[in-house]
């Protein structure tokens, strides 16, 4: 399997899933379109090239020949900013991103407790008060105000 | 054109005296640091400033508030060239070669050649919308549906032509993210479409998630895990200038991108992010070096960053000339004129001579400020290349969450951001092109209104997009493209034909 053929059928897929998705909205007609007829229309372009990249795809690199070393990282980084996600309105602003450079620095990338800690500390109270304080851009707090 | 002249003079000697020019220092540098700053983008620091300017004279206000605009554009391209975040989607083709050339330690030289060409193309266009203001808008004025929706539809097929790989790819591309910006309440009829429940999703999608995710996000996730993470760079002093070369390879782009971003600016809407993408991919095509785009071209900076800023100029035009609003950032300006008492519109250049004519003095004085100002912090912002990449991606990846997050208060965007992170990540390993989704985000919801509206004009007949002479020439260049595009796959058929030809007599 080539890597233009895995897209092209990714892509016709997400074209079929917007169609089944789109059955809900009216489609109007081609002289009074619905909300629906847009979303159909580019479902029923992004298959036919989804279509195309997949039969164009025969002599592009191969799935196997792609390097995957970085999934340990891109995982623990995709878990960071999700905790950060889950946490921003839960936890507030500032004890979210603590954990969020902590864990980056100290656990993922193994740098010394004084460098994390203070980088932790900096990043999260120091964007506080930049953008909170300073700027007034509204930032989550937490339990206790934090 | 020597009444023109005169009304300058009579602009600058209202922008020369100290008090305004001291207010458009203030704004120029609050624009350049809320530029920087990742999320606070040009629209959200005028808002935050406007009540600032209550006690301030009409002539003043404006010209500070026209200053962060100004100074925001400019500032954008700082975290864009050294951290691949694109504040905004007018950025977002700087992020591509600015950010490799950062990586290839010419970080300084991209910086550089991205505040110069945003002056020469600021101090461009000014002098345009001084002399072109009222012919250019009434001729904005002519664009309705039709020729809006023509124009939209160039602009995608002109990107998906110019795309280093195939046009094929791109427009798959393309697709994709105007189906994203189908999510979210239609205009036209109030449906709530492909939001799932999600209240935050009634908007539609932000270009600020995607774009950092497809870009910031993703760009982590691939090098942050790599056995050989970037190095360290070290920035010399002659490092931070740019060399001969890369001047003479940024001096046309830098042209072409002010004439393609003032003319495209005009057009009300989100034209000026079109004007970027329109001149990357013009560069590209153009260049006896097409490969090195995506690899730290100079052209890729200078282009697309000229005409932003030359863009922002444009959207003034039909906004000082006739009191329309183009752009969102326009209509706060309008907003604050009303507020001093000053009212917009085709006479205030006869009833207020010295506040329109010093706003078009301030302008000038502005762009020089803004030089002035950015040359020496090119050597303050290339320090940040010093931190190692395992220290530097955390703070990047909060600057990008904390950005996401202020632009509208909301952990919906966070997720966004992460579900485009992921997805960027995974096409940029099967060799697939992002901006053009960020394009199609962009113009999903205009060209479905375009559409829609054009098709209510005509009632439901498609020839009002080919009776119209504006729509029916933009068509037609994009039909060439097609065409253009389509050629090398034709002549690869009659090559096989003809060499079935030769085998026969054989």
């Amino acid at each position: 399997m080539t890597v233009d053929r895995v897209a092209g059928l990714a892509l016709v897929m997400i074209g079929i899933i917007t169609l089944w998705e789109s059955r809900v909205f009216p489609l109007g007609s081609l002289h009074r379109p619905g909300p629906a007829y847009m979303p159909v229309v580019l479902a029923l372009l992004l298959i036919i090239f989804g279509g195309a990249v997949f039969a164009m795809g025969r002599h592009a690199r191969r799935l196997a020949e792609l390097g995957w070393s970085e999934w340990r990282h891109a995982v623990a980084i995709f878990g960071a900013c999700a905790f950060a996600a889950w946490g921003l309105e839960r936890l507030g602003y500032r004890l979210t991103i603590a954990v969020v450079v902590g864990f980056l620095l100290l656990v993922v990338e193994r740098k010394g407790w004084a460098l994390g800690l203070a980088l932790t500390v900096a990043m999260a109270w120091g964007s506080f008060f930049v953008f909170d304080t300073l700027l007034r851009v509204p930032l989550p707090r937490g339990p206790f105000g934090l | 054109m020597l009444e023109t002249l005169q009304n300058l003079a009579l602009g600058f000697q209202v922008a020369l005296t100290p008090g305004v020019l001291w207010y458009g220092f203030i704004g120029c540098l609050v624009g350049t640091l809320v530029g920087v700053l990742p999320g606070v983008g040009p629209l959200a620091g005028i808002s935050l400033l406007l009540p600032a300017t209550y006690g301030l004279d009409a002539t003043r206000a404006l010209v500070m508030l026209a200053g962060i605009y100004y100074g925001a554009m400019y500032g954008g391209s700082t975290t864009s060239i050294l951290m691949r975040i694109p504040g905004e989607a007018a950025s977002v083709m700087t992020c591509i070669d600015g950010y490799a050339m950062a990586r290839k330690g010419r970080a300084g030289p991209a910086l550089t050649i991205a505040a110069v060409g945003s002056y020469v193309a600021g101090t461009v266009s000014v002098v345009a919308l001084m002399f072109l203001a009222p012919p250019l808008a009434a001729f904005a004025l002519r664009f309705g549906p039709p020729e809006y929706f023509s124009l939209l539809l160039l602009g995608l097929l002109v990107l998906a032509y110019m795309n280093t790989g195939s046009m094929l790819k791109g427009l798959a591309m393309a697709a994709l993210g105007l189906l994203l910006g189908m999510i979210g309440i239609d205009q036209m009829s109030g449906y709530f479409r492909f939001a799932y429940g999600v209240t935050e999703l009634g908007d539609g999608i932000g270009v600020v998630p995607v774009a950092v995710g497809l870009f910031g996000l993703a760009e982590i996730l691939l090098t942050a895990g790599l056995e050989n993470p970037p190095a360290v760079i070290r920035p010399r002093l002659r490092d931070l200038l740019p060399s001969r070369q890369e001047w003479r390879d940024a001096h046309m782009p830098i042209w072409r991108g002010t004439g393609i971003g003032f003319l495209i600016g005009i057009i009300p809407g989100s034209a000026h992010v079109i004007s970027t993408f329109v001149s990357y991919a013009i560069e590209r095509k153009i260049s006896k070096h097409p490969e090195e785009f995506g690899k730290g071209a100079v052209a890729g900076v200078a282009g697309p960053e000229s005409a932003n800023n030359a863009a922002t100029s444009g959207a003034f035009v039909p906004m000082l000339a006739l009191g329309v609003p183009g752009v969102p950032v326009a209509a706060l300006l309008l907003a604050a004129m009303m507020v001093h008492g000053v009212t917009p519109g085709p006479l205030l250049i006869q009833q207020d001579p010295r506040l329109f004519w010093g706003f078009i003095a301030s302008m000038y004085v502005g762009n020089v400020i803004l030089l002035i100002l950015n040359l020496p912090l090119v050597g303050l912002f290339v320090n940040l290349l010093r931190v190692p990449y395992p220290v530097l991606y955390p703070i990047v990846l909060v600057c990008s969450i904390l950005g996401v997050y202020a632009v509208n208060s909301s952990v919906v965007d966070v997720w966004i951001m992460l579900a485009m992170g992921v997805v960027g990540y995974l096409l940029r390993k099967l060799d697939f092109e992002t901006a053009p989704i960020v394009l199609g985000l962009v113009l999903a919801p205009m060209m479905e209104l375009s559409l829609r509206q054009s098709l209510a004009m005509s009632a439901g007949s498609y020839a009002i997009f080919i009776t119209r002479p504006i729509s029916v020439i933009l068509l037609a260049i994009g039909l060439i493209l097609v065409v253009l595009a389509l050629r090398p796959l034709l002549s690869r058929t009659l090559d096989w034909r003809s060499r079935l030809a030769v085998d026969t007599d054989g």
